[in-house]
């Protein structure tokens, strides 16, 4: 084994391979960029170098600079982990050049799976079934026209270098065919540099099935079982498991016959994975990503292996210890990617996962599985990576406990500062389908709006107990604030203390008037009215009854920010003075524009039925040797025009009417 | 200084009948107050809310500074006075921080007969006023009311102290710098229009507003126009067109806020504050003042127990305690600001009198507010006081307490009877503020003593005229005496016609007393201006 390995990634990747490495005694060497330097990889490692600024492209997709870091460190091996250079074949064959072992396939195994006409070309070739698709040389719109006929619509269309969905488009018929080729070109030039497109049969509805492969430098190929990767929205990955629910044994067997055959066909080494879709029973070879993937850690779980241990043992030329027939499935394991990210509905009613960025306040995970992440309390989350935060992994002895688990684990979980998904992930964990294991790629996006979380009065309620708790807390502690008679706690004469606490959310006003007897709070806000009895806020941890069951809520309060985390979810609400600044502006009134002083009309520049904008002039008046514009109130329409060039008149002369719109 | 020792046993059976008799009264007091809160009848509140208005005391809080203390002023007036039921007499009044600057609030409420101001009404707007006035606190009026209420005319319009003394006193507040800002949220009409006119600075909530002298109604009688409420005087028609209003507020709660910015911009220069860095809160808890007053109010007593719960570190710094001991004098803190208290511990003799002339001319020469404790049934009476001249000491006393020029704070929490009234800075006293606990007593004498008193003279009168007075008509004569004594000596009828301030659950004291001494011990640099802001 090598004394030494660099870890070329960053996150919750690097923190894992990290990890195993100085399990096994190995030297370790952080990269990071300038915005990751106080980043749990770079705090995990023996050392660390900065290879750059912020933008991946100038830092951890910058070659030249991993290189230099390799270099400078002497390091023995350079693990890749995912993403960024991890499928690069000219990164791994500069690696190797410099003497330095790549922790992961040959250089051409990278390329020939890298190229999904290739890849799909050899696959076939090997025995694997592949959907009926065209993957040829000949990419002018004649023949690509041809082959979507011959395929069956809907087809899809694919950059043959693509991944992540850039690039991709479903055609439901032939005549949407010309224009769909146009933009996936496009944007398969703009995302890979190269224009070459692939059609396949479009799946409306599969499975998406996937393959563990480990393969020693001598030829032993293995089949680690397979991986149901079916909850996915917009082609990504959030919901993985293994075993996978519908698959039986003989699928299983003849699946990872048909991926080792395909490993093989490259001369493959290390772990891998090969992907098929699924669907009515078959199974077609999709592509092999020569990596590790994100989702490893169930088929880790499930076979007690540690895959990145034997990835360096098999990179460091030791042989696979053990046989296919060794291996034995315990339970089942499901993992949840927890992501940075806000689920809305557009105003087109689509959901969208925007990423979110910010300061994490709180990052705290419950015990009993395993979770694996590159951030804690105080981390940033920046728009120049990806917004995985974590992954969350329940094995238990069958999927439903497994299920239980990964569930209880999610409502356990509190992050703060960012939005996230783990809402989302809880209501997907109960939808019908996922229960059943007959969920498809298609479900989530199918239920859409459905799978969004809701705004919880009592969340608002406990944010505004919670302002109140803390304030007085820290005036007991002598802390902040006044004490003394005009200590801001609501007092009242003959009254029971009240306080108005104002939140913004986004960008909604929310005003609670909160009424404190003792240890009671009653909250009445326009979400609705909450009694919580004795509440009380030790550490952080909110605690109050409602209607007779005990509640409890994590409360992380930053600045005017203040988080109420409950169930896996968190609210989040800005503490606000009131500020006439934020109010609309008043209506402004309607009707007659009036001249402002007697003159005359010098040009009328609107006719009856036009819509003006605000400040619009309207008409020029002269007066007094000077021009006035007469300009409208409010946006609006012209219902009356009463004036006209030339026209003299008094103050108050009505020239214009409009109607407020 | 001396920590007062406390010589309670809170574990006695005498302590535990207290205490169970002043909770009880604390809790009635504390159950008036919520009905109170509550404003108009549910009805008139629904409607007024489904109006898009924010209720009286919402409006207040919207205005207040989140958590901001509220020192309501004349909680129970209007209290069972006229047939009608008035809670608070239909305006709310206090005093709370607007932009970290203390200010007096009052708010109409409409959903007491639509706002309109009764005599108490006018009465609780003045004193209002007034408190603004000797503390220097700005006023912010949220307006919502039909002015005058007419049926009563006779006792709202006309006198020295009725509805045109408001505007007198908001020119005058105005011409000593004192800010005066007026949010109309309802209507303003006829004399009420005054309000918002008469202002520094006025805001009008838009399509709820208004301000006219004469509302649509009165127009049409008087000149036959025919003319909407908003057209007539609403918040587009003032703040476009007549200038009456300076700011245009969507709503309420813009209004409020608007209202506290012209707070915020209002310099208003505070004399340097006491420093209140080390307070000590006092050795004893206030609760236990429910198990040391006794439960009547004829039971001697040690006034330092009471004392020893209100002030810093139960510290007093006692004067002449060997010298006339009926009534205790000596320096203390609440919440760090000095104070020289004057408090009853008995009757008061000359030797007391004389003791506490002395002692107010010490703290009045010093810069001391005082603080008086009442719980006097009057000065000896007889013979030999009467010969050696008790009525020229207590009228030292008196003197001194009429003449002091600081700011003097009251508590009645006993009795308050007769000449000791005076003495112990009563009502007219002048004093910045005055309360009374739920178990003390006013009256110009016990009902036990005016009883007799009334009594010996019928029968003495009944015995000239050679008549006899049956023995059961002589009792039940009595028994009316005691029972009229009983009712309008209690703390709510007081309350109820604002000859005190508010009615206080003794375990509030020190805190309400902390509240009223930092703003009377700050009091901003009034400018000697000779005019109030004219609205142009």
């Amino acid at each position: 084994m090598f004394d030494s390995l660099l870890v070329a990634n960053r996150g919750e990747i690097a923190v894992r391979v990290l990890r195993t490495a100085k399990r096994l005694g190995i030297r370790t060497i952080a990269v990071h960029s300038d915005a990751d330097a106080d980043a749990l990889h770079v705090q995990l490692a023996d050392e660390a170098i900065d290879i750059g600024p912020p933008p991946a492209t100038e830092s951890y997709l910058n070659r030249e600079a991993l290189l230099r870091a390799v270099r400078a460190s002497g390091v023995k091996a350079v693990h890749p982990g995912y993403g960024f250079l991890s499928e690069n074949a000219d990164f791994a064959a500069a690696v190797v050049q410099q003497g330095v072992v790549f922790v992961g396939p040959p250089a051409e195994a990278i390329r020939s799976m890298g190229s999904k006409i290739e890849a799909k070309r050899l696959a076939a070739a090997a025995g694997a079934p592949v959907v009926p698709g065209y993957a040829g040389d000949d990419q002018s719109a004649e023949t690509l026209a041809r082959e979507a006929a011959r395929i069956g619509y809907p087809v899809l269309v694919k950059a043959s270098m693509g991944g992540g969905g850039r690039g991709m488009r479903v055609v439901a018929q032939a005549e949407d065919l010309a224009g769909a080729l146009e933009g996936a070109k496009r944007e398969a030039m703009a995302a890979f540099a190269d224009d070459a497109l692939l059609l396949e049969r479009y799946l409306a509805a599969p499975k998406h099935i996937e393959i563990q492969i480990l393969a020693d430098a001598t030829g032993r190929t293995l089949s680690l079982f397979e991986r149901d990767c079916s909850v996915q929205r917009r082609h990504q990955k959030v919901i993985e498991e293994a075993p996978a629910p519908t698959v039986d044994d003989a699928t299983r067997q003849a699946m990872g016959e048909a991926a080792v055959a395909a490993a093989r066909a490259v001369g493959y080494v290390g772990a891998g994975t090969v992907e098929f879709v699924v669907e009515d029973g078959a199974f077609y070879f999709l592509e092999m990503n020569t990596r590790l993937q994100v989702e490893h850690p169930v088929t880790e779980a499930i076979l007690g292996l540690d895959l990145v241990e034997w990835q360096l043992r098999i990179a460091a030329g030791e042989r696979l210890a053990f046989g296919e027939e060794e291996l034995a499935v315990t339970g089942h394991a499901v993992e949840a990617r927890l992501y940075a990210e806000s689920p809305r509905t557009t105003t087109r009613g689509e959901v969208n996962f925007l990423p979110s960025t910010g300061e994490l306040r709180r990052v705290s995970f419950p015990g009993g599985v395993r979770v694996d992440t590159g951030v804690r309390t105080g981390s940033r989350v920046t728009a120049h990576y990806d917004p995985l935060l974590a992954k969350v992994i329940a094995h238990g002895d069958d999927r439903p406990q497994a299920i239980a688990m990964l569930r209880a684990a999610l409502r356990d979980t509190e992050l703060a500062g960012v939005e996230h998904n783990v809402p989302w992930l809880l209501r997907v964990l109960d939808q019908p389908a996922f229960v059943a294991g007959t969920y498809t790629t298609g479900t989530v996006g199918e239920a859409g709006a459905e799978l969004l979380p809701e705004v919880d009065a009592l969340d608002t309620a406990i944010a505004a107990a919670a302002v109140i708790l803390a304030a007085e807390a820290a005036e007991a502690a002598g802390a902040a604030g006044e004490s003394g008679p005009w200590a801001p706690d609501g007092y009242q004469v003959n009254l029971p203390h009240v306080q108005t606490v104002r939140f913004r959310r986004a960008r909604e006003r929310i005003g609670l008037r909160v009424v404190c007897e003792g240890g009671d709070y009653h909250v009445t806000g326009s979400e609705g009215d909450v009694h919580l009895g004795g509440a009380s806020l030790v550490d952080g941890l909110f605690e109050a009854r409602v209607e007779g069951a005990g509640i409890r809520a994590r409360i992380t309060i930053a600045d005017a920010e203040v988080f109420v985390m409950r169930a896996g979810a968190t609210e989040r609400l800005t503490l606000v003075e009131p500020d006439a600044g934020a109010f609309d502006r008043v209506a402004e009134a309607s009707g007659q524009i009036v001249a402002p002083m007697p003159g005359q009309i010098v040009s009328v520049n609107v006719a009856e039925g036009d819509q003006v904008r605000a400040d619009q002039v309207l008409v020029v008046l002269e007066a007094m040797k000077m021009e006035h514009q007469v300009r409208a109130p409010s946006p609006g329409k012209v219902t009356a025009l009463l004036c006209a060039s030339g026209d003299r008149v008094v103050e108050g002369a009505e020239l214009v009417n409009v109607a407020t719109s | 200084m001396a920590v007062l020792e406390s010589s309670i046993d809170p574990r006695s059976p005498a302590f535990e009948d207290n205490r169970r008799h002043h909770r009880a009264l604390a809790a009635d007091l504390r159950e008036l107050a919520a009905r109170v809160s509550l404003g108009g009848d549910e009805r008139s509140r629904q409607r007024h809310v489904s109006r898009g208005k924010l209720l009286p005391r919402d409006r207040v809080q919207g205005l207040l500074d989140r958590g901001s203390p509220f020192l309501e002023i004349g909680q129970l007036a209007g209290h069972e006075l006229y047939d009608d039921v008035i809670p608070a007499a239909g305006l709310i009044a206090g005093i709370g921080r607007v932009a970290g600057t203390e200010c007096v609030v009052l708010a109409n409420d409409a959903t007491v007969k639509g706002g309109t101001y009764y005599p108490i009404t006018v009465k609780k707007h003045l004193r209002a006023q007034e408190i603004a006035l000797e503390n220097g606190l700005p006023c912010v009026y949220l307006v919502d009311s039909g002015g005058a209420f007419l049926p009563m005319q006779a006792g709202v319009f006309p006198d020295k102290e009725h509805f045109g003394r408001i505007f007198y006193n908001q020119a005058n507040l105005s011409a000593a710098g004192i800010p005066q800002i007026a949010v109309v949220m309802g209507s303003c009409t006829a004399g009420g229009a005054y309000v918002p006119a008469m202002c520094d600075q006025a805001i009008i909530v838009q399509n709820q507003g208004t301000i006219f002298l004469g509302g649509p109604p009165l127009v049409k009688a008087a000149t036959g126009e025919v003319v909407d409420a908003e057209a007539l005087g609403g918040g587009d028609v003032h703040s476009r067109r007549s200038g009456v209003t300076d700011y245009l507020a969507a709503d309420d709660e813009h209004a409020l806020a608007l209202a506290r910015e012209a707070i915020a911009a209002a310099p208003i220069r505070y004399r340097a504050a006491v420093s209140s860095a080390d307070v000590v809160d006092p050795r004893y808890p206030a609760e236990e003042l429910y198990g040391v007053l006794p439960t009547d109010t004829r039971t001697p007593y040690d006034v330092r127990e009471v004392i020893a719960r209100l002030v810093d570190d139960s510290d007093l710094h006692e004067f002449k305690a060997l010298y006339g001991d009926t009534l205790v004098c000596g320096f203390a803190r609440i919440f760090g600001v000095p104070v020289g208290i004057l408090a009853n511990n008995g009757i008061l003799f000359s030797e007391s009198a004389l003791k506490g002339a002395h002692f107010v001319q010490l703290a009045d020469r010093r810069g001391v507010p005082l603080l008086f404790l009442q719980n006097i049934t009057g000065f000896m009476v007889g013979q030999k006081v009467e010969n050696a001249g008790i009525a020229k000491d207590g009228a030292k006393m008196v003197t001194a307490v009429a003449c002091a020029r600081v700011p003097k704070f009251t508590v009645v929490i006993g009795g308050s009877f007769g000449a000791g009234n005076y003495a112990m800075c009563g009502r007219a006293y002048g004093a910045r503020m005055l309360w009374t606990w739920p178990n003390a007593r006013v009256s110009v004498m016990g009902g036990e003593q005016a009883a007799h008193v009334l009594a010996t003279v019928r029968r003495d009168g009944m015995a000239a005229r050679g008549e006899e007075w049956p023995q059961t008509e002589q009792d039940a004569f009595m028994d009316e005496i005691r029972t009229q004594y009983e009712s309008e000596g209690h703390p709510y009828f007081a309350s109820a016609r604002l000859w005190d301030d508010g009615v206080l659950d003794p375990v509030d004291t020190r805190r309400v007393l902390g509240l009223a001494l930092t703003v009377a011990t700050r009091e901003p640099e009034t400018n000697d201006g000779r005019f109030g802001i004219f609205r142009m």
